[in-house]
């Protein structure tokens, strides 16, 4: 049984070891998914990858990992199986094949390339004004109000389409109807178990990650990262509200919900991509898919970069500084927004439908042992 | 190397299960200790890497284990399946000790589970590993390196320093370099049975033993255990007896673990390679008669067996990790296996015929049995007629051998004079067979390694102190 260089096809080898032993059970979700089957079809293979956060566990506990002969490496071979799901479902796929070469390189051009267009139209557009600080906060002085909502809109709805894509080519795959997520129980438990990061919790104890010692630092580091986020996010949304709902103008005031917002969520996008990133150098490699480093560490850079720019912005809004530092800024939001579907960010999308997937198949699993 | 390990406390041979619970316990204690271990890092933990679960008397449900299990069924159970080959004392003091080593275990880092799904008739008298052995022995190394412990590896005991019944040092060899002398105060012997020694085996067993399968580490070679015989300690036990379970003839010489077991044993018909059935496949509820058949493959020619079954049962037994033989006719199958076909077609017929119509249910003793066919088949017999036919082969697995050294309720060896070695402790495998005379529970060996592990490190600590 030796190991096997498709992803694919040595997930399936390892699963037929793994559900013979069942001995890693009570980690996380992929063994009892996997126990549900005996036999692992793609569509399976992709859907218990997704269930997969990496955390190692079940390699320093195999007695079959490397050396032994059977080679299990199921952390790896699942992250493997996981970027190329990514990259299937992600529309269109040539696109994200092209940008899974080289993330780092791809994502920084991109924001160079973004910043010197935004430099060049703002140059054009107002007569040279991005050097000159045009008061404190003009921003709309640098890029018109109506080119900003206009640019944004245009391509987060964009964005948007292409993640509702990839979701529903994941969730067809699966073999699974649009009908059962009306199913409250599953969804409610499914979301639950992403949105707490239950499984890296591990019942307390934290996770295998960045080394054999357990901690809790990823999932604290994460719940920065994602909650940062999303905090940047509804201060971004009130800002627009409040610009174009009130025909309140920015700037806002130090103590307005825009700003408290964001700097809140600015701060946890700070601490949490870095904190990543630190433990992502430190991990162990032997149970990550090296492929897969580009993509991640450009994401998180990219966020980290988001929010610098973003606080730094807010900070230096009245100096002659604030030009310039919005080019750089709304380059890196755009960066990762046009980034979004081809890059790490689609984990979150694939790993809360397969949580949702495998509560409702748990679910279903209680009704059967019920009759 | 030899002036850095010069002399210790406590010498602990092996390092499994019995030898961590003997080292980690001796250094809460204030012992310096070194623990010797024969195999690479990697594969460190000898056959306890292998385990799920032990054996836990409990008198009311614990968030792990359901029920109670107290001590007179725990015992009773032992009576039965030792018929009676045990030492009341020892088994008795083993059984009341193991809710207090289930503490010990969780406060070293150790974590349990409830039963694993699949094994749920040991919900209630066992308790699991989260992560199974491999995880229980990373913790205990992880407790070891916290405490200064220190571990050699790639260091193989070969020769005891033991003078007039009183332990000095031991000799060990690592990969490279002379032997030298590692000297200590008391020495726990801890390195497990002989059943990865061939050569011991086939004195004990005669040829057959070429075509035995070793289920677990490839270091219990038995070399601790044959030097101590030779230095006067009374020995326990008969030397074919041990706990073989059928494997899938396919498994590799060592180290296959418990993924290469085969349950579907009682779900169809077994045959030798003459074709012909030996015994009963439906004797009893898979789990009681699991351990019988890797003696029962050794003693069929060329100690080979093979289960077929039918279509009907696919799917009702834990998957194996070695694709069925498969064939759409029972001959084609017979073919394929290079069983005799005209012997393979006549016992599967005649067996179908004898078979009388019941209900089935392979979770209970169900009524499906057949009448008037030796060896009769008394439960689940179904006629193997629903092609596809499949076919798998089995070998004697065998897990861990019983001949022991003999010991007391303190651990301490006994020498053939019947005195008690001073500073000389045993504990696990190479002393189980005092309590296992033959027969097996699930998940003693593992209890009676951690119970005498630990009260092997207290009394070699106290010994080292004097
Ligand atoms: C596949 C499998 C599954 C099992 N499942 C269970 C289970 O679930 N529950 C249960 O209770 N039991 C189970 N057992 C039995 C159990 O593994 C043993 O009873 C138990 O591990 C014995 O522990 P030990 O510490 O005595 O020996 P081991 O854990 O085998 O440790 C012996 C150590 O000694 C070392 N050694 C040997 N010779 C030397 C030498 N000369 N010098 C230095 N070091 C040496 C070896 O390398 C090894 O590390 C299973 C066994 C197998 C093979
Ligand atoms: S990773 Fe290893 S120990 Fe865990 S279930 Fe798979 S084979 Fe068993
Ligand atoms: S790495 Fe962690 S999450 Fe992934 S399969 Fe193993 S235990 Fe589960």
């Amino acid at each position: 049984m030796p190991p096997l260089n498709d992803p694919l096809r040595e997930g399936e080898r390892l699963l037929v070891i793994c559900n013979a032993c069942r001995y890693c059970e009570g980690y996380c979700a992929v063994f009892p998914a996997m126990e549900r089957r005996r036999v692992f079809s793609d569509a399976d293979l992709k859907y218990m990858a997704n269930l997969c956060h990496n955390c190692s566990e079940c390699y320093y506990a195999c007695q079959y990992a490397p050396p032994h002969e059977y080679a299990v490496n199921l952390p790896r071979t699942l992250a493997e199986i996981r970027v190329q799901s990514y990259q299937q479902y992600a529309w269109p796929e040539r696109l994200a094949r092209a940008c899974q070469k080289n993330w780092l390189v791809a994502a920084l051009m991109l924001l160079v390339g973004l910043t010197a267009a935004i430099c060049g139209g703002a140059a054009l557009g107002q007569g040279g004004g991005i050097l000159i600080s045009p008061g404190a906060g003009q921003f709309y002085r640098i890029i018109p109000h109506h080119v900003m909502v206009g640019s944004f809109g245009v391509v987060s709805l964009l964005v948007l389409l292409v993640l509702l894509a990839g979701f529903v080519r994941f969730w067809r795959e699966t073999g699974e109807g649009f009908r059962a997520l009306l199913h409250g129980k599953a969804l409610a438990r499914g979301l639950g178990d992403a949105f707490t990061l239950r499984y890296m919790s591990s019942a307390g104890a934290g996770c295998t990650y960045p080394n054999e010692e357990r901690s809790m630092s990823r999932r604290w580091f994460h719940h920065l990262t994602f909650y940062g986020f999303v905090l940047c996010f509804a201060s971004t949304s009130v800002a627009a509200f409040y610009s174009n709902v009130l025909g309140w103008a920015a700037p806002y005031g130090y103590l307005s919900a825009p700003v408290i917002l964001g700097t809140l969520g600015g701060i946890g996008l700070l601490i949490g991509p870095a904190g990543l990133l630190l433990l992502k150098w430190r991990r162990n490699r032997e149970t990550g898919d090296p492929g897969q480093s580009g993509m991640d560490t450009s994401f998180m850079a990219l966020l980290f970069l988001v929010s610098l720019t973003g606080l730094l912005l807010l900070a230096l809004r009245g100096t002659s500084a604030m030009g310039i530092l919005l080019a750089i800024h709304l380059g890196a939001v755009m960066a990762l927004f046009l980034t979004f579907p081809y890059g790490k960010f689609v984990h979150g999308i694939y790993r809360s439908a397969a949580l949702v997937r495998n509560a409702l198949e748990h679910e279903r699993q209680g009704v059967e042992a019920g009759r | 190397m030899m002036e850095n390990y010069p002399s210790f406390d406590v010498v602990i041979a092996g390092a499994g299960n019995a030898a961590l619970g003997a080292a980690l316990t001796a250094a809460e204690r204030g012992a310096r200790v070194v623990v010797l271990e024969s195999s690479p890092q990697e594969f460190r933990g000898g056959n306890s890497r292998h385990t799920r679960n032990f054996r836990c008397m409990h008198d009311a449900p614990t968030n792990v284990q359901t029920e109670a299990y107290k001590e007179d069924e725990y015992f009773t159970d032992l009576m039965r399946v030792t018929g009676g080959q045990t030492n009341e004392e020892l088994a008795r003091m083993t059984i009341r000790e193991s809710p207090k080593c289930f503490d010990w275990m969780k406060s070293q880092g150790v974590r349990f589970q409830p039963s694993l799904s699949g094994t749920l008739h040991l919900g209630r008298t066992n308790a699991f590993f989260l992560g199974g052995g491999k995880a229980l022995m990373n913790s205990y190394f992880a407790a070891a390196r916290k405490r200064g412990i220190t571990v050699l590896y790639d260091t193989e005991v070969i020769g005891l320093d033991i003078a007039g019944g009183v332990f000095r040092g031991v000799t060990v060899q690592q990969k490279k370099g002379e032997p030298f002398q590692i000297k200590g105060r008391a020495l726990v012997c801890a390195a497990g049975g002989f059943e990865s020694n061939l050569e011991w085996l086939r004195e004990a067993w005669g040829p057959p033993a070429e075509n035995f399968i070793v289920r677990g580490t490839r270091y219990n070679r038995g070399k601790v255990l044959k030097l101590l015989l030779e230095q006067g300690v009374e020995q326990i036990g008969d030397p074919t007896q041990c706990h073989a379970v059928a494997v899938d003839g396919r498994a590799p010489q060592y180290d296959g673990g418990i993924v290469t077991r085969l349950d579907c044993v009682p779900l169809g018909i077994v045959v030798n390679n003459r074709g012909e059935r030996f015994y009963d496949e439906g004797e009893d509820l898979w789990p009681k008669r699991y351990a019988i058949w890797g003696r029962m493959v050794a003693e069929q020619p060329d100690q080979i067996a093979f289960s077929i079954i039918d279509s009907q049962v696919i799917g009702r037994f834990m998957p194996s990790i070695f694709p069925a033989i498969r064939a759409n006719s029972i001959g084609e199958l017979a073919a394929k296996l290079g069983l005799p076909v005209d012997a393979v077609l006549a016992t599967v017929e005649r067996y179908n015929r004898s078979v009388v119509p019941g209900r089935f249910d392979h979770n209970k003793l169900d009524d499906c049995r057949t009448e008037g066919l030796t060896p009769q088949k008394s439960h689940w017999a179904l006629a193997i007629d629903q092609p596809p036919f499949f076919g798998y082969p089995l070998r004697p697995g065998i897990t861990f051998t019983y001949l022991a050294v003999k010991v007391n309720c303190k651990a301490a060896v006994l020498m053939q004079d019947g005195r008690a070695a001073r500073n000389i402790l045993a504990a696990g495998e190479i002393m189980a067979g005092n309590i296992l005379g033959k027969g097996y529970l699930a998940g003693l060996g593992m209890t009676i390694g951690i119970v005498f592990g630990r009260i092997a490190g207290e009394e070699a600590a106290r010994a080292a102190a004097e």
